[in-house]
């Protein structure tokens, strides 16, 4: 490798560190990810036009060349053509491409070894290095396609009878199946494709049973295992920015997944073989509730915010899936003429993936200061005239205070049941993504209000432009 | 067992890197405001696309025509991954720069 090559990858090496750096605080976050991105095209040119591999065909680089193109158009569209709300699943999908490409370079790998004289075979390390770049290149291209199609609506959880069992064993499985090649050291085709498709397989069935609320949780664990993945093909060829930065990535996923996981109240376990939604939940359930609900109209509610002195806004993911954000800023301008004090609650984990309602409300220029994190406006509710929950489940379920058997118990909520009045818009009574009641629905304070939340709000908008 | 030892020995300063780029990443995360999770998720994940690199590599010295068919396909999907991952943080910071 010539010595400019080194100090290129140096270079972006470095600039990966600083950019994460600078991702981490509102004011930088910006210019971080440019950085970023400069280092890896400066590292991508540098690979291309300054590696010591000799005598490339012109075939090799033409198709190289129309690779990256397809790609770079490719992921241009679809990152500059998809609706903001669709940026979790959106990460999962890139996510999983990185995956595959993993997947593929070991697959290269190992076939380059097929048939070779035993004297020239790979040592023990190599072979283990090439294997893992499959397995985990596998697991996170099905994975993430999996948490993709869930969160895009696409596919139901699935739940096998005994999963954990049944996804452990596979797993021990999986791996004393790479112990056997590695020490057999063998250039099988079929044993490396029955590993392959087993990897495959094992994606699938790990993600499948988890429910959909948590799937930002294991976008953030993939996201951590492509970077291992990009890690281990670094150590195939001693190539210092994939290693670095595949571990960079590596471990800083995991720790927002971690963070992630306390910002609910959960464990990473919990998350993974908990499948909320699944037989605690059931417990749940059963729980307290009960009692009659009080349905409302748009005019009633329109009545009840007008003569408010004080409004808070609960946005959770209904508003999100409605892509009713417009809509809602609208409405607080419109109340906010009228001369009452709105503001907005943010929850942490509203929408089931942090900062996801800044981005979404920033998005229709709600303005920064009307955005409320859960503790400073918890001592407000009191003093709250009307609140409007709009589309937000168990981050507003009292359960999580006083109910020790519920699924979310402990998880830090809105207080919003202090407020004098409550409208909660939902599309229906269904349970929220813990699936578990909400007690807070059959409160004597609690008016209903049925139906998706963009025609709500939007009906609501006109009833107020008409007073 | 001789092996694992020798391959320890060749590579300890890939190990010193290693552990080292293990706490930088955690450092840098540790104490992110919850708003930045969203944008930092998918910047990381960008990043995780420097896999692009191994697979420019392995295009590179591809010689028959399935390493130059599966070549192609990884160097597709790395590049989306690199591409899509950082215009997408883009379009989320880009959010947070609007209201000043």
């Amino acid at each position: 490798m010539s010595i400019i090559l080194s100090i290129i990858y140096l270079i972006s090496t470095v600039t990966f560190v600083i950019g994460l750096k600078l991702l981490g605080h509102p004011a930088t976050a910006k210019k971080g990810n440019l950085i970023a991105a400069g280092g890896m095209i400066l590292a991508i040119f540098g690979t291309l036009f300054l590696h010591n591999i000799e005598n490339v065909p012109v075939t090799n680089y033409i198709l190289i060349g129309a690779a990256l193109l397809l790609g770079t158009i490719l992921g241009w569209i679809i990152a500059m053509k998809v609706a903001m709300t669709k940026m979790p699943e959106l990460v999962s999908l890139f996510n999983g491409f990185g995956g595959g490409s993993a997947l593929l370079i070991g697959l290269i790998e190992f076939n380059k070894n097929v048939g070779l004289d035993p004297a020239l075979k790979p040592s023990i390390a190599i072979t283990t290095t090439i294997l893992s770049a499959i397995v985990i290149g596998s697991i996170t291209l099905t994975g993430s396609l999996v948490a993709w199609a869930k969160l895009n609506g696409s596919m139901k959880d699935l739940r096998l009878p005994k999963y954990n069992l049944i996804n452990n064993m596979f797993f021990i499985v999986l791996i004393a199946f790479s112990a056997y090649i590695v020490i057999f050291n063998t250039d099988s085709f079929i044993l490396v494709y029955t590993l392959l498709i087993a990897s495959l397989i094992y994606g699938y069935l790990f993600v499948a049973p988890i429910g959909g609320a948590d799937m930002p949780v294991v976008i953030s664990l993939l996201n951590s295992l492509t970077g291992i993945a990009a890690a281990i093909t670094g150590i195939l060829y001693g190539n210092m920015v994939m290693l670095v930065g595949g571990i960079l990535v590596g471990s800083a996923g995991l720790i927002l997944t971690f963070v992630m996981c306390n910002a609910m109240n959960r464990s990473l376990s919990n998350v993974i073989f908990g499948a909320f939604g699944g037989d605690a939940a059931v417990a749940g359930a059963t729980g307290k509730t009960g009692g009659t609900i009080k349905k409302t109209t748009a005019s009633d509610s329109a009545v009840l915010l007008n003569y408010a002195n004080k409004v808070v806004i609960v946005p959770g993911y209904g508003l999100a899936v409605a892509q009713a954000q417009h809509i809602i800023h609208e409405l607080e301008l419109l109340l906010t003429e009228k001369g009452v004090d709105v503001s907005y609650a943010i929850h942490p984990v509203a929408g089931r993936m942090p900062g996801h309602m800044n981005v979404l409300l920033a998005e229709s220029n709600v303005d920064y200061d009307k955005l409320i994190e859960m503790d400073n406006i918890n001592p407000q509710f009191p003093n709250t005239d009307v609140v409007l929950v709009v589309g937000a489940n168990d981050v507003v379920n009292p359960a999580a205070h006083n109910d020790p058997s519920s699924p979310i118990y402990g998880m830090p909520i809105l207080d919003v049941e202090n407020a004098k009045h409550i409208i909660v818009n939902k599309r229906s009574m269904n349970v929220g993504y813990a699936g578990i009641e909400n007690e807070l629905f059959f409160n004597q304070k609690t008016s209903m209000l049925f139906g998706d939340a963009k025609s709500a709000l939007t009906e609501l908008v006109s009833e107020l432009k008409n007073m | 067992m001789n092996e694992i030892l020798e391959f320890l020995n060749e590579n300890l300063e890939l190990i010193y890197i290693l552990i080292f780029a293990i706490f930088i990443g955690v450092e840098l995360i540790k104490n992110v405001p919850s708003v930045l999770h969203t944008p930092l998720m998918s910047g990381a994940n960008a990043l995780s696309g420097v896999v692009i690199v191994g697979a420019i590599l392995v295009m590179l010295e591809a010689k028959t025509t399935l390493s130059l068919i599966l070549g192609f396909v990884a160097v597709v999907l790395g590049i989306i991954n690199v591409v899509g991952g950082f215009a997408v943080t883009d379009r989320m910071l880009q959010m947070f720069k609007k209201r000043k």
